[in-house]
């Protein structure tokens, strides 16, 4: 009777793990199939639950105008942003980890502040300020806009990243003749390299992902999510779904990338 | 020739004062060990010594140049530390290597003074290896090879012992030892743990609150406490203490008992370790509460005059709960202290 | 020493950088919400929310969020629960249920797009099983159900993961040794759960809802792209009002309606999951 219970209670256990792993994976499946079948095969009806491999679509997608510029509009705004947020945010993430000093208590509320914010309306004024620095519709000036959406998390996670190093460790390179300089790049930095890595990566995909902030403030130079957003009511099914694709592919490989470091990241980062 | 001075010297931390006013003197190749509980401000002090931490008052001298204001590198300094900070990203070899190479020794010394370090404690065998991939033990023996390899004129160490157990401990202990005394180095040794202390130091200097309480040989420490905290914080189980009331002539009234004490005429406390009592016709009458057979001797806690007593008999002898003993301190072991001053009386 | 000055350097380009496209822009926006032809004025809140859609978008803005949220919470409890027993395949399965943290709101709603168009795979599924001779068109004004579940089911799956992230961080942080005290106490899993996990899991639960719940009113490409014009809500409608109004006062309002609108709902979730002073772990 026991042994019933348990053994059904485990092959409910099971079940639900499956299902909820089936959950996540079956749509990204249905996309899949409409990505890989002609664009005839994707208006059509009713739907074949096997791909039939065609690159039709895609094919469609690569010559469709404009796309392959947003495709690599996207990859350098995200780009821009992954190296401006480690760059800026990094030093905070170590001060924070490594001094007390006065006025730390509000640097950490400014940093939660921007987390708390819907950030992405803060394109709208932006829109005007660039437009009189001349940074309007450029990548750069949308990379500056990601970069403060991706800065908290940055600053964060590093400020988690660099706790996970304990100070002895630096200390005693500075009694082994180190200066604070070359402690850091001798010692911090060949084993925080990783996890920065990571965290670049994690600023890579916010900006890849942003929707609003990229379709206000570009016009001519859009990203590949802007650049969808605006053709959603005009464009046929099938550059939709080879468009959703192509922006799936590099988070599913990026977030296997950093899995390792995705819950010591949020795990400090919680308080 | 490493002499440490330290002058004068004060730490705040906001309102919390740390250390008040530390004067100390270390001679060349002296082990000295600072002794206390923790919060006491014994590594404080090591770290104010070693350029981690700035004092906010006084001078640091090492072989008559003052060096408070340089940074680590520059103060002739080698460490150990409590968790050994053995760098995960380096070889065991890359490790002892270390300040070597910031020094940019040529690659052959480098190697000399690896392979010698190392197989002074005991480690040519793991050089390929990486911190992860070694024991405590191991890990200790690196950190302490490293602090070596950089032929300092000061080793500080601060409780390089405290996380190994008990027997790794025991060993390291005679080991360290042994490789300190023969590298000629001043070393200043951090511990809370006395019996560490005794074994190893030249000196102890025992701290309490943020002062150096009594600067002294071990034995001395022992025998001779300065004050009634170092009474009551060395040995194991620690002095007794017991009320004195002046007879005058030099004699002291304790638990009914006459002793011949100090010539001050005020009331005392009378203090004697329990190793130093016997059981005799007369003497204290002390009545057994616990007794504990510890296998060398027999650990008897008792009350006298309703006061905490202990003492430490021969473990042939039967003593049960509620016995009635008559213990006989012996006269030259007897200590005074003065109960305002807390200080030792002659 | 220059010590005492090194961290003050350290954050200084964070504090630039967030002065400069964070306040700077902030205190811009609220100038321009609350002036008309360079006088202060109330007149562009008065026509945002008297304008028609206002009601409604705000109505459909929040009935998401409550649907969405607590849903959310549930599965990404229930998700945490299982993996932290999970003994082998753990790493296996929670990459597959963190997949969707990297997916934009504008894939996950193109995903979901693929599911319920007309031609799509929900209605392939039914004519498989017989349940309908002709496709219907499950996203239009006939069918305003569909669109809300439709939407509410992009958002769960999308946006779990990240809830899932920290709760899962979060409980790896509660030492073991208080499960099996309160087992050796005698308490059920069910207890377990409700009276080690739950209390000790509040900060977490506490950043995670905060997250959510702004992001849950910031909700934009995935209604763009399963509702269009169908189902809207506040940051649509600013968006139209930037674009395709071409009125910046409009949408500056209605940007500081949403900020109040999550500050709001940030303080309630953190007054109602205070950790008591001295009770964390």
């Amino acid at each position: 009777m026991n042994a019933q219970t348990q053994s059904s209670g485990r092959f409910l256990y099971t079940a639900s793990v499956i299902l909820l792993c089936a959950w996540v994976i079956v749509p990204l499946y249905f996309l899949l199939i409409n990505t890989l079948s002609s664009p005839d095969t994707v208006n059509s009806f009713p739907k074949s639950f096997v791909p039939e491999f065609d690159l039709g679509s895609l094919q469609f997608f690569a010559g469709f105008a404009g796309m392959l510029t947003a495709l690599k509009n996207s990859i350098l705004v995200a780009g821009m942003t992954m190296i401006m947020s480690i760059l800026i945010g990094a030093p905070a993430g170590y001060a924070l980890s490594r001094f007390d000093f006065p006025g730390k208590g509000l640097f950490r509320l400014l940093i939660l502040l921007t987390r708390a914010f819907p950030l992405p309306l803060l394109a709208l004024p932006l829109a005007v300020m660039f437009i009189r620095t001349g940074l309007d519709d450029t990548v750069f000036g949308l990379a500056l806009v990601h970069t403060t959406l991706a800065i908290p998390f940055s600053v964060l996670i590093t400020f988690s990243l660099f706790s996970g190093i304990p100070l002895e460790l630096e200390e005693a390179a500075w009694t082994l003749g180190c200066t604070r300089l070359t402690a850091f790049t001798k010692v911090v930095l060949p084993l925080i390299l990783p996890g920065i890595t990571a965290s670049a990566i994690f600023a890579f995909v916010i900006s890849w992902n942003e929707v609003f902030a990229a379709a206000v403030l570009t016009i001519e130079n859009r990203t590949l999510t802007a650049f969808l957003l605006q053709n959603l009511d005009t464009s046929p099914l099938h550059l939709k779904f080879a468009g959703g694709f192509i922006l799936v592919v590099p988070a599913l490989i990026f977030i296997f990338a950093v899995r390792k470091y995705l819950f010591a990241m949020w795990g400090i980062a919680n308080r | 020739m490493a002499v440490i001075e330290i002058k004068n010297v004060a730490k705040r931390f906001g309102e919390y004062q740390a250390l008040h006013d530390i004067n100390l003197t270390i001679a060349d190749q002296e082990f000295m060990v600072l002794l206390g509980a923790s919060g006491c401000g014994k590594s404080t002090l090591l770290r104010i010594i070693a350029g981690l931490e700035t004092a906010t008052e006084g001078e640091v001298w090492i072989g008559g140049k003052r060096i408070d204001h340089l940074p680590p590198k520059d103060r002739g300094i080698a460490m150990v530390f409590q968790n050994y900070a053995v760098f995960p990203h380096l070889t065991v070899f890359e490790n002892i290597g270390f300040g070597l190479r910031m020094q940019k020794l040529p690659n052959d010394e480098v190697t000399r003074r690896v392979e010698r370090t190392a197989g002074l404690m005991h480690i040519d065998q793991l050089l390929k290896r990486y911190s992860g991939e070694l024991s405590g033990g191991q890990r200790q023996r690196v950190a302490v090879a490293r602090a070596l390899a950089m032929e300092p004129d000061v080793i500080l160490m601060d409780e390089p012992l405290s996380n190994l157990d008990a027997l790794l401990r025991m060993e390291m202990r005679a080991e360290l030892k042994g490789v300190l005394a023969e590298s000629n180095t001043t070393a200043i040794y951090v511990t809370h743990d006395q019996v560490e202390a005794m074994s190893m130091a030249d000196r102890i200097s025992v701290m309490h609150e943020g002062r150096i309480v009594q600067a002294a040989s071990p034995i001395d420490v022992y025998r001779d406490p300065a004050e009634r905290f170092v009474a009551g914080f060395i040995g194991n189980p620690p002095m007794n203490f017991l009320d004195a009331t002046p007879q005058g002539a030099g004699q002291f009234l304790v638990a009914g008992q006459s002793f011949a004490g100090p010539s001050a005429n005020k009331p005392l406390e009378f203090a004697i370790r329990p190793e130093d009592m016997t059981l005799s016709e007369t003497g204290l009458t002390a009545t057994a509460k616990v007794v504990e057979p510890l296998g060398a001797h027999l650990l008897v806690t008792c009350e006298v005059e309703g006061k905490l007593f202990r003492a430490v008999l021969d473990s042939d002898l039967r003593v049960s709960m509620g016995d009635t003993l008559t213990l006989a301190p012996m006269q030259d072991r007897i200590r005074w202290f003065d109960p305002d001053t807390q200080i030792a009386v002659k | 020493m220059n010590a005492r000055y090194l961290p003050y350097l350290l954050i200084l380009p964070v504090t630039l950088f967030l002065c400069l496209f964070f306040l700077y822009p902030f205190i811009l926006v609220a100038q321009q919400a609350f002036s008309v032809d360079g006088g202060w004025s109330l007149k562009n809140f008065e026509d945002v929310i008297g304008y028609w859609k206002f009601p409604i978008s705000f109505q459909n803005t929040m009935l998401l969020a409550a649907a969405v949220v607590p849903v959310q919470l549930a599965l990404a409890l229930l998700m945490a629960t299982m993996v932290n027993r999970m003994k082998k395949g753990r790493d296996l399965i929670l990459y597959v249920w963190t997949i969707p943290l990297g997916i934009s709101d504008l894939a996950a709603g193109i995903i979901w797009l693929a599911i319920f168009e007309q031609s799509g795979f929900l209605n392939s599924m039914m004519q498989a099983v017989g349940a309908i001779d002709r496709p219907t068109n499950f996203l239009s004004y006939q069918n305003p159900g569909i669109v809300f579940l439709a939407i509410a089911l992009a958002e769960i799956w999308r946006a779990t993961a990240i809830m899932l992230v920290i709760l899962v961080a979060g409980i790896g942080l509660i030492p073991k040794e208080y499960y099996e005290a309160a087992e050796v106490f005698g308490a059920s899993p069910w207890k377990r759960f409700t009276r080690v996990t739950l209390p000790l899991l509040r900060p977490s639960l506490q950043t995670a809802l905060v997250l959510r719940v702004i992001l849950a009113f910031e909700i934009f490409a995935v209604v763009a792209a399963l509702g269009g014009t169908l189902f809207p809500v506040l940051m649509g409608e600013t968006y139209a009002y930037q674009f395709d109004l071409l009125n910046n006062g409009a949408a500056a309002a209605m940007a500081l309606i949403i900020l109040a609108i999550s500050i709001a709902f940030t303080l309630i979730i953190m007054r109602a999951l205070r950790v008591p002073k001295g009770a964390t772990i």
